[in-house]
C-alpha cells in the first residue's frame, strides 16, 4: 500500500469505511478518552512547528504489514503471524489475549476487545456477512480487508487467471476521495505501488527498526515528526 | 540440658493458637473473598472493567506478577545459596525463606491468569506453543521453579513432619493421618539422613541456577521487544537484583514477625538480623549501581524515544512514582542500613518495608511509562487502576500472608532438624573447617573444606 501524505485531506472516509466493512463496534466519547475505542484505520493529526509557522498535517495509519513483524514474534500460541500473502493476520479463536503483541508493535496499531462487541440493533442487520465477530479478550488488527482477497482469488480462480492489478483493493483505498491511497502488488515491478515505492518521496515509518512496513508514504521535502513528536 | 526438648518448644505454635490468630485469618479471609468476586466481575465483563487501554495493555497484574516472582526468590536464594556457601546462620531462618517462595510464587502464576483476556484458553499454550515467545520461556521456567521449589521445600520439612508424628499425641486423628503419611516414613536413620542430605544439596545447586534463570527470562517478557526503556541488555540482571533485593527484605519482615508473634527471640537472634542488614544494605548499593548505569546510559546516548520515556520518570507524568521509589529503594535503606545505631531489628523492618513497596513500584515504573509513550508518538497514555485491579492486587497479598499463617499452625515454622544437626554436628565440623585454612592444620587433611 501507498499513502500519499501530499494528497490527504484529512476527511477520515478511509475510517469510516473501514469500520462499517471490518464490523468494528461502535465506541462512545468516553470510551475513547480512555483508549478503547478500535478504530483499524486511524488519521493521526500532527502539528509541524511552531506558531505562526505552523502547519497541520495528516498521517492515515493502518496495521502497516510489516515483513518482519515485531508482534508475530512475541505471541505464545501463534494466534498471529505472517501468512502466505504477507499480511500479518490473526487467529481469533486461538488468541488467549495476554496482549503481548499489543506491547511489542512499536506502531501500536493492535486493538483488544475489552468488552463484548455491540451494535444498535437497527445495525445488527447490517453487519458484513463476510468478515467474523470478534469476542471479548482478543487482539483484533487491519488485515488489509482479507475477505476481499479470498473473494478476489476464487473470482479469478474461475477465470482460470492469476490476480491482476486492480482486482481488489481494501475497502479505505476504495473510499479515498482524494485518490491519496495506492494498492497493489508490491512484488510486481510492473504495479503502480511498486513504482511508487520508489518515489524519492517515499519513505517507511520508524524504518531504523528494520521491521520493513510494506505500507510507503509519500511526502514531499523532510517529513517531521516521526522521531520527535 | 536436653536438648531434645529444647527444641521441641518450636511445636508449641502448632498447639496452642492465640485470639490474634483467628482475627487476623478472618480479615484475611475476608479480603481474599472480596478479591475473588473482583475476579469474577472481571470475568464476566471483561478487562474493561480494569483501568487498562490502548497503548497501556499492561499495567497492575503484569507488576504483580514480576513482584511476587521476585519475591519467591527470597526463600531458593537464602536457602539454597547459603547452603552451598556453608553458612551456618542461615539454619533458623530457611524454612520461613522457602515459605516465602513457595506461598509467593503461585500468585505471580496467578496474576498472569488474571490478566489474560481469555483465560479459558490457557491450555492453547501447550496446544499451540511458540517457542520463540518469550512468555512461553516464562511457561517452562516458572513451572520449572514452582514445581522445583515446591519439592524442595517437602524434601527438607520430612525430618521434621516426623517430628509432630512423633511429638504431637494430642493432635486430632486427621491430623496425625497427615503427618503419619506425609511423613513418608521417616525414621531419621543414618542411612536416611545421608541421601536426604545428597538430594537437598543437589537440588539447591539446580535451585540456585534456577533463580538467575526465571528471573532473566521474567524480564526479557519486556526486554525481547523494541519498546524504548525496555529494550536493554541490562534489564535481565537489574531485575535478578531487584528481585533478590525484595525477597530478602520480605525474609527480614516474615523473620522479625514470627520473632515477635511465635516468641522465637531465643532462635532468631540479633546476629541473623544484623547479617540480613548488612546483605540488605550490600544489595541496596548494587541496585543503586544497575538503576544509575541503566539511566545514565540513556540519558547520555538520548535517543528521543528513549528521551521521552525517560523524561516522563524524571519529570513527567510518573515523577512521583519514580522519585519516591528511588526514596524508598535507595536513600531509606541507605540510611537505616548503612548506620549501625539504626541497623537495629526495627530499623532492618522498616527499610525493608520500604525496599518492598519501593521494589513494587521499581516494576510499575519499568514497566508502564514504556507503554506510556509509544514510539509513534501521537498517542500517548495515561492510567489510573480500578477497584477491581486493587481488590485483586490486595487479595493477592492477602492470600499469601493467609497461606504463610496457616503454614505455621501445620508444620514447625523453624526447621527443628537443621538446628540439631548445626548443634550436634557442624558445630564440630566448622572447627575442623577453619583449622584447615590454618598453615598447621593443612597436613593431612587436603581435600576437606
Amino acid at each position: 500500500m501507498v499513502i500519499d501524505l501530499d494528497k490527504c485531506t484529512g476527511c477520515q472516509a478511509c475510517v469510516v469505511a473501514c469500520k462499517a466493512e471490518n464490523n468494528i463496534p461502535f465506541s462512545t466519547p468516553q470510551e475513547a478518552s480512555y483508549g478503547r475505542e478500535i478504530s483499524w484505520m486511524e488519521v493521526l493529526p500532527l502539528l509541524e512547528g511552531e506558531y505562526p509557522n505552523l502547519r497541520a498535517r495528516y498521517l492515515p495509519r493502518p496495521c502497516l504489514q510489516c515483513e518482519k513483524p515485531p508482534c508475530t514474534r512475541v505471541c505464545p500460541v501463534r494466534a498471529t503471524y505472517l501468512n502466505e500473502e504477507g499480511l500479518v493476520a490473526q487467529i481469533y479463536p486461538r488468541c488467549i489475549g495476554c496482549r503481548y503483541c499489543t506491547t511489542a508493535c512499536p506502531y501500536t496499531v493492535k486493538y483488544f476487545n475489552w468488552k463484548t462487541p455491540k451494535w444498535p440493533e437497527e445495525m445488527e442487520g447490517s453487519l458484513n456477512p463476510d468478515v467474523s465477530v470478534r469476542p471479548k479478550g482478543v487482539v483484533e488488527k487491519c488485515t488489509f480487508c482479507h475477505h476481499r482477497l479470498q473473494k478476489a482469488k476464487e473470482v479469478a480462480a474461475e477465470e482460470k487467471r492469476t490476480l491482476r492489478e486492480g482486482d481488489y483493493v481494501p475497502a479505505c483505498v476504495q473510499s479515498c476521495p482524494a485518490k491519496a491511497m495506492f494498492f497493489g502488488d508490491l512484488n510486481d515491478p510492473q504495479t503502480e505501488v511498486s513504482r511508487l515505492s520508489k518515489d524519492p518521496r517515499a519513505f517507511r515509518l520508524l524504518e531504523e527498526l528494520g521491521t520493513e512496513p510494506k505500507v510507503y508514504y509519500l511526502s514531499e521535502g523532510e517529513w517531521h515528526g516521526i522521531q520527535h513528536g | 540440658m536436653d536438648r531434645m526438648e529444647e527444641d521441641i518448644v518450636l511445636l508449641e505454635p502448632l498447639k496452642r493458637t492465640g485470639k490474634g490468630f483467628y482475627l487476623a485469618i478472618w480479615i484475611l479471609f475476608s479480603l481474599m473473598v472480596w478479591a475473588f468476586y473482583a475476579w469474577t466481575y472481571q470475568l464476566r465483563h471483561g478487562l474493561g472493567v480494569t483501568g487498562l487501554n490502548r497503548p497501556i495493555f499492561w499495567g497492575f497484574y503484569i507488576t504483580n506478577f514480576v513482584f511476587f516472582i521476585g519475591i519467591s526468590h527470597a526463600g531458593t536464594l537464602i536457602s539454597a545459596i547459603l547452603r552451598i556457601f556453608k553458612a551456618e546462620w542461615r539454619r533458623p531462618f530457611t524454612r520461613a525463606a522457602e515459605a516465602v517462595t513457595v506461598f509467593s510464587l503461585p500468585f505471580g502464576v496467578g496474576s498472569l491468569m488474571i490478566d489474560m483476556g481469555r483465560p479459558d484458553r490457557f491450555l492453547n499454550v501447550i496446544k499451540h506453543p511458540q517457542i520463540q515467545s518469550p512468555i512461553i520461556w516464562d511457561v517452562c521456567c516458572v513451572s520449572t521453579y514452582l514445581l522445583s521449589s515446591c519439592i524442595y521445600f517437602y524434601l527438607a520439612l520430612i525430618p521434621d513432619i516426623a517430628l509432630c508424628r512423633d511429638n504431637l499425641p494430642h493432635a486430632s486423628r486427621p491430623r496425625q493421618m497427615l503427618y503419619r503419611i506425609l511423613a513418608l516414613g521417616w525414621k531419621g536413620t543414618e542411612r536416611q539422613r545421608e541421601r536426604l542430605e545428597k538430594i537437598i544439596g543437589g537440588m539447591s545447586i539446580f535451585l540456585a541456577l534456577l533463580v538467575v534463570t526465571v528471573h532473566t527470562v521474567v524480564s526479557w517478557v519486556f526486554g525481547m521487544t523494541v519498546q524504548p526503556g525496555w529494550h536493554t541488555t541490562i534489564i535481565g540482571p537489574y531485575f535478578l537484583v531487584g528481585a533478590i533485593f525484595s525477597g530478602v527484605a520480605t525474609v527480614a519482615i516474615v523473620m522479625a514477625i514470627l520473632r515477635k508473634v511465635l516468641h522465637l527471640e531465643v532462635y532468631l537472634r540479633k546476629a541473623h538480623f544484623d547479617n540480613i542488614g548488612v546483605f540488605l544494605l550490600c544489595l541496596t548499593l548494587l541496585w543503586f549501581y544497575f538503576t544509575f548505569a541503566e539511566y545514565i546510559t540513556t540519558i547520555y546516548g538520548g535517543e528521543p524515544s528513549h528521551m521521552r520515556v525517560l523524561l516522563s520518570k524524571f519529570s513527567g507524568d510518573f515523577a512521583i512514582l519514580f522519585w519516591l521509589m528511588f526514596l524508598f529503594c535507595f536513600v531509606i535503606p541507605l540510611v537505616l542500613l548503612g548506620n549501625r545505631r539504626t541497623r537495629t531489628i526495627s530499623g532492618i523492618v522498616v527499610a525493608s518495608i520500604f525496599i518492598n513497596i519501593g521494589m513494587w513500584l521499581e516494576r510499575f515504573t519499568i514497566i508502564i511509562p514504556s507503554l506510556a509513550r509509544p514510539r509513534l508518538p501521537y498517542e500517548p497514555g495515561t492510567y489510573f487502576p480500578t477497584w477491581v485491579e486493587g481488590s485483586i492486587t490486595v487479595g493477592c497479598f492477602a492470600a499469601f500472608i493467609f497461606l504463610f499463617m496457616l503454614f505455621t499452625k501445620f508444620f514447625p515454622i523453624i526447621s527443628i532438624w537443621e538446628m540439631r544437626e548445626s548443634r550436634e554436628k557442624t558445630l564440630a565440623e566448622v572447627g575442623e573447617r577453619i583449622r584447615s585454612y590454618l598453615p598447621q592444620g593443612a597436613e593431612g587433611r587436603s581435600g576437606t573444606t
